[in-house]
């Protein structure tokens, strides 16, 4: 009896040791080496960076890539655009993706596996041949156009691609299952007869809406919106295939810093910088998370 | 009708139907192709404690839906105090429910539940606060309200829940399973308190059960409801002694039935010949039957008295049976007859006498019998 509890506890431990051993290697130390790496100076030779020691044995580390980030205006410019490009897609992704996951919510269950596949459906398809069919699309000789112009609504082709707009759609179409998902499963929990009390109690249905769907719908809300703005944030294909030349975004530089420039600390620095502003919200998800947990289990 | 020997205690409480609080008049409801309810008609006074009970998908929640406004009926009307509400959406009906989950707010603490009401209706905040107190006074939840939901028992849920739907003040309160979702020991305890409240405060309470216990004792009036149609209405007593069909009388309690046809109809009794009970069962009243129906006679267990010897009283039912099984209860004893054709009775006895020798034993030979006016006389 002992002895099992023991290898129970055991098991328990190895469970839980795997995935956190994977973590730090895949991703806490791989993340040392970048902290280390955005610290040093740039040198042409291979590895295009000073060494964390120098010949005496001393630490080797500067701030100086830090510095020039602050400094060189370029950088705060593109962090604040794509925050705003972010941001925005997160919002669009929420406009559309609540009524739809309420609406997945509320069908019959038959209904509603078919709509949740469908919703999964397009990640059969690989993501890049997903943006290259919305250039399709959107192109100035694209299917919209074309038939725009068919039907006669406009003459000449309207500029879409290469435009912020572009960005937007990419973005929200690509990341929209990912607010649907912890909406709809925050959604479909919910006590209909929750709804139903706050109407009999005198709420019309708009009230009884924003007095007990939606902050019931909160941690969905939170957990969808993460999980759009945080890749968005660092979109690097979409912005590169759909939006114009003069939109910068921070995915964009960490690339060009890296493989055009070969500027290795540069683009660690910039790396850690956008890790950085995106610990923000998952704190700020932590933490509501924990709240909602204690107010509703 | 046989019922009038016994009536002189009047049992009804619905005095006059031009009073009626609450008049159902033709309500259907259907889904689809499924009829839920199905052209119900109904009368309910001004402070009764009605039940409408029936067994899951007799459509009895469907009705106390409509009558809150959460589902259109298809057809019919509903007036409450003379208002017709057909129409009304749930939040202008004056009409409150507890629901069966009893629906309480996860994200507000006690108090915020209770007072949801009267801030949709925009009461100042000095009154909301002094109703809340009374409520909370009422619930005996006074040390409770700035818990948080799950923080509470599920009597102490119940209780949010009623206060919740009661402090507006509700012409008419709905209750849906109040008392399902609750253990035995504090179902008979809320019971009684359901009770005082309801007398305290004089609303007019529609009650939705399947549990025909609690409808016995809550209720002034019962409506037993069977596949969308109230199958009977009328007080407890009423739908116990005098069932008017076969699944009513089976429904409500236990009963023996015994399958037979007329063979002679009297100015005062009429007579079955029934195989089942191998010999002619007498019982009072003239039922409008002729000779050679089908019917079928149907006595209640504690009506039925077992005896070692037969019986010397001519009028009564005597049947010959062996004890097959038996049962102590404490208060009652319970008895499994076999008849001489075969067919097995329930009996129930009282235990009077303070003794822990058994009056009877298994397999010994008795009599059963039974008053002629005991015997219900279903022609369903």
């Amino acid at each position: 009896m002992a002895l099992k509890k023991r290898q129970g506890a055991l098991w328990q431990r190895i469970t839980i040791a795997v995935p956190y051993l994977w973590l730090f290697v895949f991703f806490l130390l791989p993340f040392g080496i970048i902290l280390k790496i955005s610290l040093a100076d740039p040198v042409i030779a291979q590895p295009p960076f000073t060494p964390f020691f120098d010949a005496d044995g001393g630490l080797s580390i500067t701030i100086d890539n830090f510095l020039f980030l602050l400094t060189d205006k370029l950088y705060a410019v593109t962090y604040i655009k794509s925050i705003f490009m972010a941001a925005t897609a997160m919002v669009l992704c929420l406009a559309l993706g609540f009524p739809m996951a309420y609406g997945i919510a509320r069908a019959n269950p038959t209904t509603r596996s078919l709509l949740l596949l469908l919703i999964v459906l397009p990640f059969w398809i690989s993501f890049l041949l997903r943006v290259y069919a919305w250039m399709g699309l959107l192109n100035n000789y694209g299917v919209i156009n074309n038939f725009l112009m068919w039907v006669g609504f406009i003459d000449q082709p309207i500029q879409m691609m290469y435009t912020d707009f572009a960005i937007f759609i990419g973005l929200t179409y690509t990341y929209l299952p990912f607010m649907i998902l912890p909406l709809y499963a925050t959604l479909e929990r919910m006590d209909l007869d929750l709804v139903d009390a706050a109407q009999d109690l005198g709420a019309s249905r708009t009230i009884a809406f924003w007095d007990i769907t939606w902050p019931l719908a909160r941690p969905g809300v939170i957990a969808g919106c993460l999980l759009v703005f945080i890749p968005a944030m660092g979109e690097y294909v979409i912005p590169y295939l759909l939006g114009g030349p003069d939109t910068l975004l921070i995915g964009r530089v960490l690339f060009d810093e890296f493989f055009v420039n070969r500027d290795w600390p540069l683009a660690s620095s910039v790396a850690i910088m956008l890790l950085l502003i995106l610990v923000v919200p998952i704190v700020f998800l932590q933490r509501s998370q924990a709240r909602d947990a204690e107010a509703t289990s | 009708m046989q019922k009038a020997d016994y009536d002189s205690e009047n049992l009804s409480i619905v005095t006059d139907k031009s009073e009626a609080f609450i008049r159902i008049r033709g309500i259907s409801k259907k889904f689809g192709d499924f009829t839920a309810v199905d052209d119900v008609n109904l009368d309910i006074g001004r402070g009764e404690l009605f039940s409408i009970l029936g067994g899951s998908g007799c459509g009895k929640s469907t009705l106390l839906r409509v009558m809150a406004g959460f589902e259109t009926p298809t057809a019919g009307t509903i007036e409450i105090d003379g208002v017709d509400i057909t129409e009304l959406p749930p939040y202008e009906r004056p009409v409150n429910m507890m629901f069966q989950s009893y629906a309480i707010f996860p994200h507000m603490n006690v108090e915020k539940n209770i007072a949801y009401g009267l801030r949709k209706d925009h009461v100042d905040n000095k009154e909301i606060a002094q109703r809340v107190d009374d409520m909370l006074e009422l619930v005996q939840l006074v040390d409770f309200r700035e818990r948080k939901p799950n923080q509470l028992s599920g009597g102490q849920r119940q209780r949010v829940a009623l206060a919740r739907a009661l402090i507006k003040r509700p012409k008419v309160l709905l209750l849906d399973e109040p008392l399902a979702a609750l253990d035995k020991k504090l179902r008979e305890q809320t019971q009684f308190e359901l009770m005082n409240i309801q007398d305290e405060l004089g609303i007019t309470f529609v009650v939705v059960t399947h549990d025909q216990e609690e409808a016995m004792t809550l209720s002034t009036r019962i409506a037993v409801m069977e596949e969308g149609r109230f199958l009977q209405v009328g007080p407890p007593k009423e739908i116990y002694e005098f069932p008017e069909t076969r699944f009513v009388a089976d429904f409500i309690g236990t009963i023996n039935m015994f399958e037979g046809k007329v063979n002679r109809v009297g100015d005062e009794t009429i007579s079955v010949e029934s195989a089942e009970a191998g010999t002619s069962l007498r019982a009072l009243g003239n039922h409008d039957v002729e000779v050679g129906q089908s019917v079928c006679i149907a006595v209640r267990p504690e009506k039925i008295f077992i005896t070692k010897h037969e019986p010397d009283n001519d009028d009564d039912v005597r049947i010959r049976g062996v004890v097959d099984d038996l049962g102590y209860l404490g208060n009652l004893s319970l008895y499994r007859i076999r008849l001489e054709s075969g067919k097995m009775i329930q009996v129930s006895s009282q235990n009077r006498r303070r003794s822990t020798k058994r009056f009877v034993e298994w397999e010994d030979k008795i009599w059963v019998s039974w008053r002629p006016r005991s015997a219900i006389v279903l022609t369903d």
